[in-house]
């Protein structure tokens, strides 16, 4: 045995035996209700808050991030160690949800471009799972051209005065902090002229207002800037480049939407199986509607096809998974296995799948109508299918710039 | 491409420059245009037997080098992208794997050297009719006064014209025995064979064999346990390498037609409606490959699901050859029509590897039988 294999296997070892202290039995298998839900609805309840802090006092909600600055200094392969252990306990890791954009993107970002005064300040915050971090980007008029954006920030000496209006800006009513993409000079040319700047989100010149979507959550928010304040030592990377630095940052959003989840959170029967329980099967356990046992075919091998991929870049990658432009092609193809799954389990289920709410359906069944409406945001949000497309076409097969023409 | 061990590497960048410089698709065209009696040129075969190709996958006891499917898999897609015409599938692939599979150590002493060698062309006779369907078979051994008579008609068999041997897939009809498939090892020049050419558009050498009550002798029976099927999941998973090089030139010659075409005064690969054809098409290429290496792999590895995995390489390089082939054509405009252009031969060839050991609808629906559906 090597001593690398031997160390890996005692850390195993110690992450085993940690969690036997210190994960509390209550939240086996529950995951991520009792932490708040996936958009905070709910209190968080006092177990998940004890594992949230006890995670966070390893820095193993972060693991892979510097351990001076509240993260756990592991490396990849620890990290994947950890995770398997968590997995086997059936613990999960909640910080990444409860840190909103902190972890997968504003994080990422901070330790790439931050200062050490900026690494200090914000990343214990994002690694203890109680800093939630919104984005600002889109704007009313500024949704794939994202350069057109118009919400200003002025030097004002001592602090930066922002003015403007931010739209889809996820879980903008309970976070703490926002990374937003503001105009700093309006008389440059358009990708000249931003700064990444990160500012309170509880202040005065800061208001919100959920916006309700078609599956009747409010996942995202209007969030109006009137002479709201962010601090001088705030500004991401160099003044007018935000631009470089809000891309970086949407790279580590892709990577982190390479994975295809299902639109609906309850795991359980494959789509197979839920399609013989609602459609029959023949005697050969066939499923009776072949036109749609054809599809199911398909779409299972694009999923399979996906998942191999996803391990090819990765291996391709020797084990570390840096963020690339194959991200675009990942995330196009996670968008499609989620979609298409969506919509052949709506299918299969006929008319118990067009259920919204009440006694005439079942918790899964609405789970399932829920899911494929809010679906329809995957290949929208983080670059729609369109943009990432263009990015492909230009980044990794060398087109020119799209144009619409021809 | 997944990641290759040095010796892989090495016969990956062989293949890559001896195709590129012996292989052009302008040697193809030569060979169509002579209507090579074979169906290939032997020169082309004797360069190949000499880079060891003929001998790949044959175990190193009887004269091979004893190397795995990934490894084959390199050279096959390399000589798809040139659409070079051998007999290296149907005899060094599928009739050593048959033999390799199934073969007595007796069969295997005294026919896998020679196919190592490239000295004799051992091929699988298979199809009875238009389609694949491996498990109808009609084609009759038979117990007679003069010994084992083989009796009826096989369908576009792969190198059929020039193969020496075939390997005839065929039941075993004895009385008071439920009929039992088996292959038979079968001389194609023997009484009573009869072998006619079929000009396919891939120009190619298939032919039609009739076997009118030849005379075999027992040591020729291959005892096949009831399937082809580890020989047929061995020639789909195969194929599906010949099949990505072949797409994967296309998408090339296509790529640098969208970046040197000009119209409307400037090249046409800078339009969204191309660009995005082409992000499409390459997005899917990149799954497509991680499905036919993995199949690969898992038969090197005897996986579990092995079966599941050449199904599902099977069905996705099917269809995205078979779209790739189109978009060669429809993006290259009137020039992709032209005989003097290659798109055409790729569209050709495109179509009958796509139906060559099952078409994606057959391995949809075997997917899903697999997956229990």
């Amino acid at each position: 045995m090597s001593e690398q294999v031997r160390d890996l296997e005692s850390f195993r070892a110690e992450v085993a035996s940690w969690l036997q202290d210190n994960f509390p039995k209550t939240l086996k298998g529950q995951g991520i209700a009792p932490f708040g839900g996936v958009e905070g609805e709910v209190e968080i309840d006092p177990d998940a808050a004890l594992w949230r802090d006890r995670l966070a006092s390893r820095g193993w909600g972060t693991p892979t991030w510097p351990s001076e600055i509240g993260g756990g200094g592991l490396s990849h392969v620890e990290a994947k160690v950890l995770s398997e252990e968590m997995h086997r306990v059936g613990a999960i890791n909640p910080i990444p949800l409860l840190a909103g954009m902190g972890v997968t993107m504003v994080g990422p970002t901070i330790l790439e471009y931050g200062t050490e005064d900026q690494k200090r300040r914000h990343i214990p915050g994002i690694c203890s799972g109680k800093i939630r971090w919104c984005l600002g980007y889109s704007e009313p008029n500024a949704g794939s051209d994202l350069a057109s954006l118009a919400t200003k920030a002025e030097d004002n000496g001592d602090f930066w005065l922002i003015n403007g209006q931010k739209v889809w800006t996820s879980g903008a009513d309970i976070s703490q902090w926002c990374g937003a993409l503001v105009r700093t000079d309006p008389s440059a040319k358009k990708r000249d002229g931003i700064s990444f700047l990160m500012l309170k989100m509880d202040q005065p010149g800061v208001e919100t207002r959920p916006i309700k979507l078609i599956a009747g959550a409010s996942p995202f928010c209007e969030t109006f800037f009137n002479d709201a304040r962010a601090e001088k030592g705030d500004l991401l990377g160099a003044l007018n480049d935000g631009w470089s630095v809000g891309k970086r940052l949407l790279q580590h959003e892709r990577a982190s939407q390479t994975g295809a989840r299902p639109t609906s959170n309850k795991v359980g029967l494959t789509l197979q199986d839920l399609a013989k329980q609602y459609v029959g099967e023949d005697e050969e356990g066939k499923l009776l509607d072949s036109d749609l046992r054809t599809r199911i075919a398909s779409h299972l091998m694009h999923t399979k096809a996906h998942g191999l991929t996803v391990a090819r870049i990765a291996a391709e990658a020797k084990g570390n998974p840096e963020v690339s432009a194959a991200a675009s092609i990942l995330k196009n193809s996670a968008t499609r296995v989620s979609q298409e799954r969506a919509e052949l389990a709506l299918e299969a289920m006929g008319h118990q799948g067009i259920g919204w709410e009440g006694d005439g359906f079942t918790e899964d069944e609405i789970e399932h109508v829920r899911g494929w409406l809010s679906g329809k945001a995957i290949s929208i949000y983080g670059g729609s299918f369109e943009i990432q497309n263009n990015i492909i076409a230009k980044n990794i097969l060398g087109l020119p710039e799209m144009t619409q023409k021809g | 491409m997944a990641a290759l061990n040095e010796e892989q590497q090495m016969i990956k960048d062989q293949a890559t420059a001896w195709v590129k410089a012996q292989a052009p698709v302008s040697k193809f065209r030569a060979m169509r245009d002579q209507e090579a009696p074979l169906g290939f040129f032997p020169d082309t075969w004797t360069a190949m037997t000499e880079l060891g190709w003929s001998g790949l996958v044959i175990p190193e006891a009887y004269g091979g080098a004893g190397l795995g499917y990934q490894t084959l898999g390199l050279v096959l897609e390399q000589l798809g992208r040139n659409l070079v015409a051998s007999p290296l599938f149907a005899s060094s692939v599928v009739g050593a794997a048959a033999l390799m599979t199934w073969g007595s150590d007796a069969q295997k002493q005294s026919v896998l050297p020679s196919i190592a060698n490239g000295s004799r062309w051992v091929v699988l006779a298979l199809d009875e009719g238009p389609r694949f369907n491996p498990t109808s078979i009609t084609t009759r051994l038979e117990k007679s006064e003069q010994g084992w008579v083989l009796s009826g008609h096989k369908t576009f068999v792969m190198e059929g014209m020039a193969a020496h041997d075939l390997l005839v897939a065929a039941e075993v009809v004895q009385p008071g025995l439920e009929p039992e498939l088996c292959l038979v090892l079968v001389d194609a020049d023997i009484a009573g064979l009869s072998r006619v050419p079929m000009k396919t558009m891939d120009a190619r050498g298939y032919a039609n064999i009739s076997f009118d009550q030849v005379l075999v002798e027992s040591d020729a029976i291959l005892d096949i346990q009831g399937s082809l099927q580890t020989v047929t999941d061995i020639a789909a998973a195969t194929i599906a390498s010949e099949m990505l090089g072949t797409a994967a030139a296309a998408f090339d010659m296509t790529l640098d037609y969208l970046k040197t075409r000009k119209q409307f005064g400037q090249v046409i690969g800078g339009f969204q409606a191309l660009g995005h054809r082409a992000a499409s098409l390459y997005s899917e290429m990149e799954l497509t490959r991680s499905c036919v290496e993995a199949a690969l792999v898992a038969l090197d590895q005897s996986s579990e699901n092995s079966s599941e995995l050449v199904a599902l390489s099977k069905t996705k390089v099917s269809e995205f050859l078979h779209e790739m082939s189109g978009q060669l054509i429809q993006i290259h405009g009137g020039i992709g029509m032209t005989d003097d252009f290659d798109a055409g031969f790729y569209l050709k060839r495109a179509r009958v590897l796509e139906s060559a050991y099952g078409n994606a609808a057959y391995h949809r629906d075997r997917y899903a039988s697999i997956l229990g559906f």
